[in-house]
């Protein structure tokens, strides 16, 4: 088990390589370090030489990949590419192109991304799997059908409309809460509430979906029919074992996206305008910001690879069959 | 005739899958689903509907050079159908069947005196002379006539089709799907024709900012939801299909490079992946400015574009599964008899991998389609989707926001780009939920 951690975590090393390549490639594709020095400058009369200046304050006065001008080794490391590359496997993400610490940047925005992303999530578990179970329950009658066709309605709405009809409706027109803002502490509960029931609400539709077929794949097993069959009523038979054994590809699916949820969600953070880094990202993305694009990519992409590494330790925990090797 | 980029690739899609489909109905094991989608009545009534979105998606991906207009622009064969819609524009904002303009101007009586009020549209109840008298009573008896009119004609070709079909083939207008595909076709002809007809008095759903009729733009919408629904599963298949069915046969090496691959791709966010392209497209474009001098050449580019770029983000998840799937096919006994024999790799892939993963595809494709269609939407809105000059529900979604919060309120472009939007994605979902039915060999019943 622990041999194959570490070998997990030796294999993220390239995938981490080729993600920072990648990033880097698409980015100065688009952009050269002028168009980035003329972008933090502002556009109007910027003189060469300020530009030189700011591209060697920044170190983007380097070639971008390979260096002609120095010999061995160095003509690797003397480059754009591996100086902005190395200190981020060390978590050092350094100073933004607009001059603020990317880390610390990253510390005070991850907070108000995980208290919109962590009750939307909780919120949405619990109320996708109490509506399957129910829609489970009362399998084969009106309400089910009744219940399936809302979550393909609710499905089809894009979620623009959720979160446009949602401010519309209960900030512009009912007044009841904040159309978009954020503050510290409690108070911003005042102004998540709404972010959270539309995360929420938009998600129910396909995620009832999931869940109840889950749970119908489990209805048919045969431990399921023995259950039934020793008098247990249906109630208990759903509760007691159904959901217990479904708890398997919830768990693994939760798990997933938990370190993402450090991540933030884009569209949500930026329509209530919340500080957090999905914003954050959005808007480096706009103002070309590389050093911050390139430190959110890598941190996106290590907590991806550590969320499939837990998928993979949560199935030998919750499923003994499974051996990892 | 003016041939753009995606217009190739639509009338390229629509050829493969009208020969896919041809093949597929000549496969003996492929009936048994097809037909349980033919029974099935909302399948069916929810192909017709989107069968009529394609038709009016293909008819706007024919395009001729305008004759009447200087700027070489181009017109669609839609535009030329509904001319009326693309011509008539008023000044600004004018609401839902309005006859006056939505703001107030200097307007300039008969005697050359000048007042401040709402002028009278130059397109919207022009018919009418007093319409704060007589609009009503005309709207509805024009919907009457248009009804009517559309009704009566509907009921002559289901006689007509009674008389000539139904003495030879007396199940084609018996069982419920056929119904079902009857009722929701005369419902949509209904209502297609009344909107057109009414259409030539006032604007239906209204005008926009720049006074363009926004059901015209909701209807031009139609192809660019279609195109990067389709198209980016044409660019993604390939990939997935190759790479997935390769990465579960041959395992070893192959399979590293490829999940190497596709962890890679997975790991970094999308939407910058999307942005990062898009706006190299637009660098592009500033630089060769000489190739790009027509609009909508422009817009055409970045379209595909669009629909690539959004195809390379999309394949891992389906390769994922085909990959899987391989995995557990390439222990059968079949194949192993093949190998066995010395058939070729290529074959075995080709002959006997490939069609038994078919299915999975095929799911995988209609599930994707309307996920797709929201997609826009949302990338448009952060201004990564399609070109601003494109119409397409995002964009008008985009602009809508805005509207939102001007007093008076501008509700109909929102409105008309939900009620397309639904319709178009509410059909895909329930054709794919069907085709899902049908296609999983675990869902037998």
């Amino acid at each position: 088990m622990i041999s194959y951690i570490i070998r997990r975590f030796l294999y993220a090393i390239p995938v981490l390589m080729a993600v920072n390549i990648l990033t880097f490639v698409l980015f100065f594709v688009v952009n050269s370090p002028d168009d980035m020095a003329r972008m933090q400058l502002g556009q109007k009369r910027v003189t060469e030489q300020a530009i030189q200046n700011w591209k060697h304050q920044h170190g983007y006065d380097l070639p971008l990949l390979w260096n002609q001008d120095q010999q061995n080794g160095k003509q690797l490391t003397e480059t754009i590419f591996y100086q902005k590359s190395i200190n981020l496997f060390w978590f050092d993400f350094g100073i933004s192109d607009s001059g603020s610490n990317i880390s610390a940047d990253i510390k005070q925005r991850m907070w108000p991304s995980l208290a919109l992303a962590l009750p939307s999530l909780v919120i949405g578990l619990v109320a996708n799997i109490s509506m399957a179970l129910l829609l489970v329950l009362f399998r084969y009658s009106y309400l089910e059908l009744l219940g399936s066709i809302g979550c393909v309605v609710l499905m089809s709405v894009s979620s623009l409309f959720y979160i446009i009809g949602g401010q519309f409706f209960i900030s512009k027109v009912l007044k009841l809460l904040p159309i978009s803002g954020y503050d510290e502490g409690l108070v911003a509960t005042k102004f998540l509430l709404l972010p959270v029931i539309i995360s929420v609400l938009a998600g129910i539709g396909s995620g009832v979906r999931w869940y109840r077929t889950l749970f119908l794949e489990e209805v048919e097993k045969d431990y399921v029919r023995t259950a039934r069959a020793k008098g247990l009523s249906e109630t208990e038979v759903l509760f007691k074992h159904v959901l217990k054994n479904a708890m398997i590809p919830i768990l693994t699916g939760v798990v997933v996206i938990l370190p993402l949820l450090f991540m933030g969600s884009l569209i949500m953070e930026s329509f209530f305008s919340i500080p957090g880094l999905g914003s954050y990202t959005i808007d480096a993305i706009n103002r070309q910001d590389f050093a911050i694009v390139r430190s959110m990519v890598f941190l996106g992409s290590t907590l991806y690879i550590i969320g499939l590494l837990l998928t993979d330790i949560s199935y030998t925990l919750v499923d003994p069959r499974v051996r990892l090797n | 005739m003016l041939v753009l980029w995606t217009d190739a690739l639509v009338y390229l899609l629509v050829v493969s899958s009208a020969l896919f489909a041809w093949h597929l109905s000549r496969q003996r094991h492929m009936r048994r689903p097809l037909k349980k989608i033919a029974s099935n009545s909302v399948a069916m009534a929810s192909l017709t509907i989107l069968l009529c979105f394609v038709l009016i998606g293909l008819a706007d991906s024919i395009h001729f050079k305008d004759a009447n207009s200087q700027a070489n622009e181009a017109i669609s064969l839609m535009d030329m159908g509904v001319a009326v819609l693309r011509t008539s524009s008023e000044k600004t904002y004018s609401a839902p069947f309005a006859a006056y303009l939505y703001s107030k101007e200097t307007v300039t009586n008969p005697d050359n005196s000048t007042n401040w009020d709402y002028p009278r549209l130059v397109h919207g109840g022009r018919h009418l002379q007093n319409p704060d008298t007589d609009k009503t009573a005309d709207i509805i008896s024009k919907t009457m006539v248009a009804i009517m009119q559309s009704t009566g004609v509907m009921v002559f070709i289901y006689f007509v089709i009674r008389h000539a079909y139904l003495r030879r083939h007396p199940s084609l207008l018996d069982n419920s799907s056929a119904k079902a595909v009857w009722i929701s076709l005369c419902a949509l002809i209904v209502i297609a024709y009344t909107l057109l007809y009414l259409s030539n008095y006032y604007h239906v759903f209204g005008t926009d900012k720049i006074g363009e009729d926004v059901f015209y733009q909701a209807l031009k919408s139609i192809r660019t939801g279609l195109v990067i629904g389709t198209l980016t599963t044409l660019v993604m298949l390939p990939f997935a299909i190759v790479l997935g069915i390769m990465a579960g046969y041959f395992k070893g090496w192959i399979d590293d490079m490829i999940q190497f691959i596709y962890t890679t791709l997975n790991s970094v966010p999308s939407v910058l992946l999307i942005a990062a392209s898009i706006l190299m497209v637009q660098v592009y474009m500033s630089n060769h400015a000489e190739n790009f001098t027509n609009l909508l050449v422009r817009a055409d580019m970045r379209l595909l574009f669009l629909c690539l770029i959004l195809g390379v983000t999309n394949w891992t998840g389906l390769c994922r599964l085909l990959r899987a799937e391989t995995l557990k096919l390439r222990e059968m006994e079949y194949i192993l008899a093949a190998r066995a024999m010395g058939v070729k790799p290529a074959t075995i892939l080709f002959r006997h991998i490939f069609p038994n993963v078919m299915h999975i595809v095929l799911i995988s494709v209609v599930l994707d389609f309307s996920s797709l269609v929201l997609a826009e939407a949302v990338l448009s809105y952060i201004h990564i989707g399609v070109d601003p000059t494109t119409h397409s529900w995002g964009n008008m979604i985009n602009s809508a926001r805005l509207e939102l919060a001007r007093e008076p309120l501008v509700w109909w472009s929102l409105v008309a780009a939900f009620v397309f939007m639904f319709t178009l994605v509410l059909a895909a979902n329930l054709f794919a939920d069907s085709v899902r039915d049908a296609f999983d060999p675990k869902r037998v019943s």
